[in-house]
């Protein structure tokens, strides 16, 4: 039982745990105590001196943000004295900050604004020249206007301490501080953005959103990010049929406030002027549009016609569609076109992980379980590059819980930073090195183990038996990469009971129909069966597209809703923020082959769908409160083994700055100049989107 | 070179060695008595050590005034934490030049503070921080030191008697800021010079999480005198609760500026009159600075006054860091102010925004009324917007830099009228 304690604040009585911050405690009993550089998750400051109150039996003001709570204490954050001082230092504030207003973007957004707004002092007595710098840009993503900088220094301490970067530092001293990127005039970094979003002003605003609109013009959509494995919900402000900007400043979503690039600001391939907007069909000489109708026609008719007579499907699943697409789709396959043969491109090997795992309980880890898990263990991935939110939350761990982290790669991570045992080995040498720290973790409570790609098959379970040999309470993350590849596993758009895997696939000879929903296999890998029939649906004319006989202009995940599976196998729900024209999601593709079959497979509404997912697919059974509102269910198909799958198992090896097929056509992606990534994307190996 | 004639009305305890030849070799330290309160201190226990320095009721010589044996009190001598002992000589408070005096000049007598301290704190290691700009002055510690490691009075065995210290000098860089104990623990950790956030406070956690005791150089100099004589003896050279003698630097407008060593208690005018022979060519007495810029000023009525700590501080200014300025009748106030505040505008570490931008303002608007762009309303602007920096910063630069500005606001107001534009007439 956490020891409470009894204070009154502005005559209210007030009850909190020992230890809590005035500041905190305060917010809990609905009394706001202003503050610009105090920030939850960051280290204490006392720089901005907004939060000073009065506290009885002290002769000077206090500092709200760094004391702790006092049995007895009498708090006033109301009085005069208070007032007054709050009027003041916000007049020192005005001094040198400009009045940008009509011209900034955070007007209407702004923590200066509103204090001013609540606290007073628009006016100032000030009527000396104010100090003037010329605004900066210091990558294609970050603006820096330095007059407007009120110093309360959380940019640079999100960068150094919730990144793990520090590309942010301060220069000079007094009253002519300026913050610095870490290459004196420009900013060699993660371009996650973290720093324009915390900014309480618009000292650093966004390349991407600048000047283009109000925020209180922007309907505020909270969907997935449909990048990484992650799963982080970022809000897409749009306008216009327009994605605008993404954040998640509102911290909804297992990610808080974290965004990398990818989540905050590339959803710009959506608008890319080259998405398919039309069916085609391949003539002698090129593509010609087509109506839809006659496109379905075309499928439909080759589709009946090779399942007739016996013939061959290949069905290549996307990583990116949802789960309810997904789950026709494997339908669609078996029960519509009598087919096993349905693939994706696997990227963790989750079959011999399920079965390792068979009939356990509590033995997946959420992304909440990195957070709070008393030590964790890192065994071949970049987490940095390849999954930033469980870096941050891995992160986080250590900072606020002191966390041991623990490290096994091939090359130098960010997580070598704070970790108590980091050990470098050759590919092929990852469960050796996790045997070497064996001693450290024996002493632990209990332990996340997070493996990549170079962990399947007869390697997984040896290091699930080595987990078993520590004797204490351990949990897993199969790394897997692309938005949904989880819940295309989960769905079953894999090669059960004998059908052909991917691999299998593009080397039959005989192969009839090849069906590419959402991928690019095409593009390090050949077509054996020229005589096949190739349909794609997909967002471009990628290099599988080109191929294709009918090509399907298909929405991206920010066009659609439905749920997707994270790495952690959280099920969390999507919603449409934009339309495209001329595209339709896959769903709607999948249901009208399905109609044009003459085929009932049920009703093809997302929400159906997934009513179907809960009731059938094993471990599904998510609470739809919890998902309806927005929330991450956590799923847990653990019962019952996992029969083997043919076929590779390989990891995309993106890098902060690389997302498949998809990142070829996001502008912001393409524009930074950073190139990192080096340890696990070199590894980029065929077969790779 | 001496520095300055030393008056016969000193009392000369931490500088009765100024003058001698050679006072800085240790020979000549040795030979005038130097280490036999070390050897003497060995002897005690750290308790004993810790009650004859609380005896002597010697205080910071730094500015704060600190009582030095309860601050010594508080470090947690049986910490597993290796303890450090740290040298403030960031003599940058204007008006200030005393400590570069005992460095130069008896830096053995600063040694010998510095080891007494370790003892009574259990401390094996010690950095003395120099303010950059005494760049000859830290090649003048560094021989002394180096002096002493050789002939076995630093490093192992000191003196034969079993204890070891290291002790290293420390350059700073150029911020006044740095004088401030906390700014200065975080300099030489190599970080930025700003404050750090108390508690905890630099006995418990200072240098790199370790108890730190952390004095003045004037201050570690009377140990030796304190241990050797015995507390009491030290006591009562001064006034009760404000023991010893202190270094006073009287600069201005005196016919004998320099640095004398004086009891604590000694008369303000008397060392005006007698000690810095007076005011030159017969000029009547306006203003003093009593212990450096950051203390209220005195008007010339409020100057016949002891001079301790707590006199001062009941009169409503400061003993502070001993550095006297005396200021006669020719004297523009305005331009002090704007003096002063062009110093703290200039040296503020940015990190508060009460000081960063109220230093800033003030200097504008000074700046401002010396051009001869001064309004009626300015007066009365800089008083409330020190006000308004009092007690609010983050550290006591905001105070040091509100309170003289509030006092020559208050008592010089007659100085700012020549300085105000006439109120524009409506025709």
């Amino acid at each position: 039982m956490p020891e409470l304690v009894r204070l009154t604040i502005d005559g209210k009585a007030v009850e909190a745990e020992k230890g809590t911050l005035l500041i905190e405690a305060a917010r809990q009993a609905g009394i706001e105590i202003p503050s610009f550089c105090y920030y939850e998750g960051l280290t204490l400051q006392a720089a901005c001196r907004m939060c000073l109150v009065e506290v009885e039996k002290t002769p000077k003001l206090q500092v709200g943000c760094t004391l702790p709570v006092a049995e007895g204490m009498v708090v006033r954050t109301d009085s005069a004295v208070v007032k007054e001082a709050r009027k003041g230092t916000r007049e020192f504030l005005l001094t040198n900050h400009p009045l940008d207003c009509p011209v900034c973007d955070k007007g209407g957004e702004c923590e200066l604004q509103d204090m001013v707004f609540r606290y007073g002092a628009a006016e100032s007595r000030f009527t000396e020249r104010k100090l003037h710098v010329d605004e900066k840009q210091w990558s294609p993503v970050v603006y820096f206007d330095a007059p407007r900088c009120i110093l309360c220094y959380r940019c640079v301490r999100i960068c150094n301490e919730g990144m793990g970067v520090g590309a942010l530092g301060v220069s000079d001293r007094g009253v002519i501080s300026e913050i610095i990127p870490n290459h004196y005039d420009h900013l060699e970094c993660d371009e996650c953005g973290a720093c324009i979003d915390i900014c309480p002003v618009g000292a650093l605003t966004s390349g991407i959103y600048r000047y283009q609109t109000r925020p209180w013009e922007m309907n505020h959509v909270g969907t997935i990010c449909t990048h990484c494995a992650d799963g982080c919900r970022t809000t897409l402000g749009v306008r216009n049929e327009k994605i605008i900007r993404g954040n998640n400043r509102d911290r909804s979503g297992i990610n808080g406030e974290f965004l990398c690039i990818k989540g905050r600001y590339a959803f710009d391939f959506a608008g890319h002027p080259d998405r398919l907007q039309s069916p085609m069909i391949r003539q002698t000489g090129g593509f010609e549009p087509v109506s839809w109708s006659k496109a379905l026609e075309v499928i439909a008719g080759r589709f009946q016609n090779v399942k007739a007579r016996g013939g061959k499907f290949g069905i290549i699943g996307s990583n990116h569609t949802t789960n309810e697409e997904n789950f026709f789709l494997a339908k669609l396959a078996r029960q519509g076109l009598g087919t096993q043969n349905v693939d994706h491109h696997r990227t963790g090997d989750l079959a011999t992980f399920f079965d390792a795992l068979s009939g356990r309980k509590e033995a997946l880890a959420t992304t909440g379980d990195l957070y709070t898990a008393k030590a964790v263990l890192v065994v071949g991935s970049d987490l940095a590059q390849q999954h930033p939110l469980l870096s941050y939350q891995v992160r986080a761990n250590f900072r606020h819980h002191n966390a041991h982290i623990y490290t096994v790669t091939i090359g130098p991570v960010r997580e070598d930073h704070q970790s108590a045992g980091a050990v470098r080995v050759e590919r092929g040498g990852e469960v050796a090195g996790a045997w070497s720290l064996r001693e450290k973790l024996k002493a632990e409570t209990s332990l996340v183990i997070v493996f990549g790609d170079a962990i399947q098959g007869d390697g997984l379970r040896k290091l699930v038996a080595f987990g078993d040999s520590l004797g204490i309470p351990v949990k897993y993350v199969c790394l897997v990469d692309y938005s949904n590849s989880r819940g295309a596993f989960d769905m079953g758009v894999i090669p059960r009971n004998g059908g052909m895997s991917r691999e299998q696939m593009l080397a039959a000879a005989d192969l009839d129909v090849l069906w590419v929903i959402g991928a690019n296999p095409l593009k390090n890998a050949a077509l054996a069966s020229e005589d096949a029939f190739v349909v794609v649906q997909d967002l471009f004319m990628t290099e599988t597209a080109r191929r294709a006989d009918v090509l399907l202009p298909a929405a991206s995940a920010y066009e659609k809703s439905g749920t997707v599976t994270n790495v952690c196998g959280e099920v969390q729900k999507l919603k449409a923020a934009i339309k495209v024209m001329g595209a339709k999601t896959d769903l709607e593709i999948f249901g009208l082959i399905a109609k044009e079959m003459g085929l009932n497979l049920g009703i093809w509404l997302p929400d159906r769908v997934f009513e179907e997912i809960r009731k059938s697919v094993h471990g599904y059974n998510v609470p739809l409160p919890v998902v309806a509102t927005g929330g991450a269910a956590p799923t847990a198909p653990l019962n019952g083994h996992v029969a083997m799958l043919p076929g590779a198992i390989q990891s995309a090896c993106d890098t902060l700055f690389t997302s498949g097929s998809l990142s070829r056509y996001s502008n912001i992606l393409n524009s930074v100049m950073e190139a990192p990534g080096a340890v696990y994307a070199g590894e980029k190996r065929a077969g790779g989107q | 070179m001496l520095y300055n004639e030393p008056s016969p009305l000193e009392t000369r305890v931490v500088s009765k060695r100024f003058g001698l030849p050679n006072s800085a070799s240790l020979d000549t330290f040795l030979a005038t008595g130097g280490f036999e309160a070390f050897h003497k201190a060995r002897e005690m226990k750290p308790e004993q050590i810790i009650e004859e320095v609380k005896v002597s009721a010697l205080r910071g010589r730094g500015g704060a005034g600190f009582p030095t044996g309860l601050k010594w009190s508080f470090v947690p001598r049986n910490s597993p934490k290796p303890k450090y002992i740290i040298v403030n000589a960031d003599e940058s408070e204007p008006g200030t030049c005393k400590d570069r005096l005992l460095m130069e000049y008896d830096p053995h007598q600063l040694i010998e503070g510095i080891l007494i301290a370790a003892l009574a704190v259990d401390s094996h290691a010690g950095y003395i921080y120099i303010r950059g700009e005494y760049r000859y002055l830290i090649e003048l510690m560094d021989r002394a030191i180096a002096e002493a490691y050789a002939k076995g009075y630093l490093g192992q065995n000191i003196a034969g008697t079993g204890w070891d210290f290291d002790l290293y000098t420390h350059s700073g860089a150029g911020a006044y800021e740095c004088g401030e104990e906390t700014a200065l623990l975080d300099s030489i950790e190599g970080k930025r010079g700003i404050p750090r956030m108390k508690p905890p406070f630099p006995a418990v956690a200072g240098a790199w999480g370790c108890p730190t005791l952390l004095n003045n150089v004037e201050t570690f100099s009377a140990v030796p005198a304190i241990i050797r004589d015995g507390g009491k003896a030290f006591a009562d050279l001064g006034t009760p609760k404000n023991g010893g003698t202190r270094l006073v630097c009287i600069s201005g407008h005196v016919n004998k500026p320099g640095v004398y060593e004086l009891p604590l208690g000694y008369p303000m005018m008397k060392a005006i009159n007698e000690v810095a022979g007076g005011i030159p060519h017969g000029r009547k007495l306006k203003a003093v600075v009593p212990g450096g810029s950051s203390c209220p000023l005195l008007r010339a009525e409020e100057c016949d006054i002891a001079m301790d700590y707590d006199t001062l501080a009941k009169a409503g200014s400061m003993l502070g860091s001993g550095g006297m300025v005396v200021m006669d009748e020719t004297t523009d106030m305005v331009r002090v102010a704007l003096r002063i505040m062009r110093f703290y505008a200039h040296e503020s570490c940015g990190w508060c925004i009460p000081c960063r931008e109220g230093t800033a303002w003030l200097r504008k608007i000074l700046s401002r009324m010396v051009e001869g762009n001064g309004r009626r309303e300015d007066v009365a602007l800089l008083g409330e917007l020190s006000k308004n920096m009092l007690g609010r910063t983050f550290c006591a630069l905001g105070d040091a830099a509100a309170m003289p500005t509030m006092s020559i606001v208050e008592k010089f107001a007659e100085d700012f009228e020549k300085y105000l534009v006439p109120e524009a007439v409506l025709v």
